[in-house]
């Protein structure tokens, strides 16, 4: 990042957007003390600051709520709230008055989290509730939040909307670093676009719109957020079959994939949605229910035979369950498939290297050498290392769960052009996501689910966004 | 491969600032750093011994210590397979203690093949043991190969009926480990051939990735199509060979054997080899080569000690710090690479 001055203005809302690696997240992490700056100067109101650490920043009053979630799994909800700012006397921590002002806060915001279950235990969107509202329980004077509605669903996004125009009203300040241009044009005062580091503009928001922050962060216009839908053969083979499927959090479901079609699955999040994508994979106790894949029945519960008998899946979060963060690109991309760079165990190395090179210029990732540890890479560029990893795996179908999630947007259509372009190659796709556009853009036919089963299958003129939050919120539920 | 530069041919693409190439130049020289950490001490300690000593580099002197260290160096070995799979084996001194003891009974009064072959697989069905409990259970391995321990040293205990086992100089059995090949004893060549196996096993075998991922992040490695939980027992039962064949090493040496042998002690300094020769303690990253280094510095270490003539009491705490500094640095590089 370099020579970029920006003013942020207390009871309002500044957004910083950019693709992936324009330094918006360097940005808000110079303003919240993580890094300090190689040069220039950071001044809160007439005081000059020189933040050393995030304690720093703190005692300032600036709060992060970061991408990763900061929680500690093995204390309570309450507890983590207030983690470092307990309600206590000689040490001695007040557990009563703590639920109280828990609950009051949790009211005030519209989560609806107990305070006495286990961090851990939480869905990722629940986490991550539990770090804003420890940021809020600071009565903090400037708020920095990094993607902070990636993994959430739209209610929940709702919700934390109006959570951060509140605070924006009880005069703090808001610095939102976000991917999501209909978020940052609903919710900003003022807009700045980075690009490679450097300030391209600070605009007021109601001067902006979709394609002119498009423009800006791109440097070009971006003409279609899309590719363009092949038709769907209806007449197509059969890849993937799956029938009345039962198993945690998956009740009786059952759906049919074709080659060359992109199956849509929607819902809210906790629907059951991952899950089905995982009792499909295997990897999860199955109670009832097939899975045929091409003439193949998967059984039993491992992923190594479905990923031998051609089903692939990018899981849902890529750092948790996708990638050995420290490990290379290359150790990365080959892991499923290092059968075909062996002979007898033995890994023959040019011919790995050549194989990985391929599959990477085929994904269109950027590294500057194989040989950099996945964690060296921006978010848009490990994504596509998981899909390199499953066009290695050559799959007959594939099931990518949040394909997108912290993804830049330049990247976001790259992996879609992908997606179009895998389906075309023959390859059955399901994609999992909680970007209900991005179900709608890419997919020929949409499942949407709820408590678990499938509520709803929409397709051709059906498949429009009212009638997907219909079935995702709908009351009564058929099979 | 931990070896980045290696293989670093390609290039693909630069990212427009030139950035992550500055990045990939920082981990990359500080992964050749955790690469040099342990040899640049061992090459220091090496020469202020050769010359402060005078017999320190006498060759009887120098095959002497690997000769000692022979069993510590295959049971780190294998050792260092389990850590960075992700796991930790505390219960090799008393598999080791266990195999002698058996080795010692069979060979007292059978064939001496039958004696070695019976250590080696005691050692492996400890192992399998170990294995099995820590994934089909899903109990801590630090836990289970704690428990494991007591449980093998009780049996010892038993097989002796905690008598001193002692044979004589008679058999194939002595052979076994001090027949001599170019002046070097069999026991030194075989734990090199067996540092090498498991060094290449790591580094080069699709199974040594497996581990590799296995440790890292079990979770992704499964969803990857790794067989986590068959490679985490592989590495068990592997350690567990390595302290059967450790064992059948030492008794041939010394020809005798009982029950307390071994122990925890030895468990801790083979554990203290793996960790000085950098392979972390949190899985996922290691190297067999580098552990056997470890294994000679901390030999080196007490060789020095012994013909210095310092007081043998210092000697531990020179250990414990050393293996603080090795710890510490592992996890200033681990923060350091966030």
């Amino acid at each position: 990042m370099s020579d970029v001055s920006l003013t942020i203005e207390a009871g309002r809302v500044h957004a910083l957007i950019g693709e992936n690696g324009a330094g918006k997240s360097t940005l808000g992490k110079i303003i919240s003390g993580v890094i300090e700056p190689d040069e220039g100067t950071l001044t809160l109101g007439a005081r000059h600051l020189v933040l050393r650490s995030p304690r720093e920043a703190l005692a300032n009053g600036i709060v992060t709520i970061a991408q990763e979630t900061a929680i500690v799994p093995g204390l309570t909800v309450a507890e983590n709230v207030y983690l470092g700012s307990e309600v206590a006397t000689m040490g001695f921590v007040h557990r009563r008055e703590a639920r109280r002002r828990f609950r009051a806060l949790a009211g005030h915001v519209g989560f609806d989290l107990s305070p006495d279950d286990l961090a851990g235990n939480l869905a990722t969107a629940d986490k991550q509730k539990v770090d804003i509202m420890r940021a809020l329980s600071r009565n903090a004077s400037i708020v920095v939040m990094d993607e902070p509605t990636a993994a959430l669903s739209s209610d929940e996004t709702a919700a934390l909307h109006k959570t951060i125009r509140s605070l924006a009203r009880r005069g703090s300040a808001v610095v939102l670093i976000s991917h999501f241009l209909s978020e940052v044009l609903s919710l900003s005062d003022s807009i700045t676009t980075l690009r490679d580091g450097r300030l391209i503009r600070t605009v007021d928001a109601k001067s902006a719109t979709e394609e002119s922050l498009i423009e800006g962060m791109l440097g070009r216009s971006l003409t279609a957020a899309f590719p363009v839908k092949a038709p769907a053969d209806v007449a197509a083979p059969v890849l993937l079959e799956v029938e009345h499927l039962s198993a945690p959090g998956v009740v009786d479901c059952s759906l049919v994939l074709r080659r060359g079609e992109i199956l849509g699955i929607s819902g809210l999040v906790g629907a059951g949605r991952s899950e089905l994508a995982r009792a499909i994979f295997r990897d999860a106790k199955v109670s009832a229910g097939r899975v045929r894949l091409g003439d193949a029945e998967l059984a039993g519960h491992s992923p190594h035979r479905s990923i031998q008998r051609g089903l692939a899946l990018i899981p849902e979060s890529r750092k948790d369950m996708g990638l050995l963060m420290g490990r290379s690109v290359r150790e990365n991309v080959s892991l499923s498939r290092l059968d075909l760079v062996s002979r007898l165990g033995w890994i023959a190395a040019i011919r790995e290297r050549r194989a990985v090179s391929k599959v990477l210029e085929k994904t269109n990732v950027k590294a500057a050498s194989m040989a950099l540890p996945a964690m060296m890479l921006s978010g848009g560029n490990q994504q596509k290392l998981l899909f390199a990893r499953s066009v290695m795996c050559s799959p007959s179908v594939l099931i990518a769960d949040e394909p997108t999630r912290g993804v830049d947007v330049g990247s976001k259509r790259a992996i879609y052009d992908l997606l179009v372009e895998m389906a075309h190659d023959g390859m059955g796709i399901i994609v999992i996501s909680s970007e209900l556009e991005e179900v709608l853009g890419l997919a020929h036919r949409v499942l949407v689910m709820r408590h678990g089963r499938i509520s709803a299958e929409l397709s051709g003129e059906d498949m429009n966004q009212q009638a997907v939050l219909a079935a995702a919120f709908a009351e009564n539920v058929a099979g | 491969m931990n070896n980045p530069s290696a293989d670093d041919v390609d290039v693909l693409e630069e990212d427009g600032l030139g950035r992550v190439g500055l990045r990939a130049g920082a981990s990359k020289l500080m992964q050749s750093w955790r690469m040099a950490g342990i040899f640049i001490p061992f090459a220091i300690l090496f020469v202020i011994l050769s010359i402060t000593s005078q017999p320190f580099l006498h060759t009887t002197n120098l095959i002497n210590i690997l000769d000692q260290q022979a069993a510590t160096l295959c049971i780190a070995a294998a050792g260092t397979l389990v850590l960075v799979a992700g796991g930790i084996d505390l219960s090799v001194g008393a598999t080791y203690g266990l195999a002698t003891v058996v080795a010692g009974e069979i060979a007292a009064h059978h064939s001496p093949v039958l004696a070695i072959a019976a250590a080696i697989l005691t050692g492996l069905v400890v192992g399998l043991v170990n294995g099995l409990i820590v994934t089909v259970f899903r109990i801590n391995a630090l836990i289970t190969t704690l428990a494991m321990s007591f449980v093998i040293g009780g049996v010892a205990l038993k097989v002796t009926s905690g008598n001193l086992i002692v044979l004589s100089q008679n058999s194939g059995f002595y052979r076994f480990a001090n027949a001599q090949f170019l002046t070097i004893p069999s026991a030194v060549w075989m734990t090199l051939v067996f540092v090498v196996v498991l060094g290449l096993l790591l580094s080069r075998t699709t199974f040594g990735r497996y581990m590799v991922a296995s440790g890292g992040n079990a979770e992704a490695a499964r969803l990857a199509g790794v067989r986590v939980n068959l490679i985490k027992v592989v590495t068990f039962t592997l350690s567990g060979g390595a302290a059967g064949l450790g064992g059948a090493i030492d008794i041939s040496r010394l020809l005798s054997a009982q029950a307390a042998s071994g122990g925890s002690a030895l468990s801790f300094t083979v554990l203290a080899g793996i960790v000085v020769g950098g392979t972390s303690i949190a899985g996922g990253q290691g190297s067999v080569w580098r552990t056997g280094i470890g294994v000679l510095f901390i030999a080196l270490i007490g060789n020095g000690f012994n013909l210095l003539g310092i007081d043998p009491l210092y000697q531990q705490i020179v250990l414990g710090l050393i293996l603080l500094i090795a710890v510490g640095l592992d996890s200033w590089v681990r923060l350091r690479r966030r």
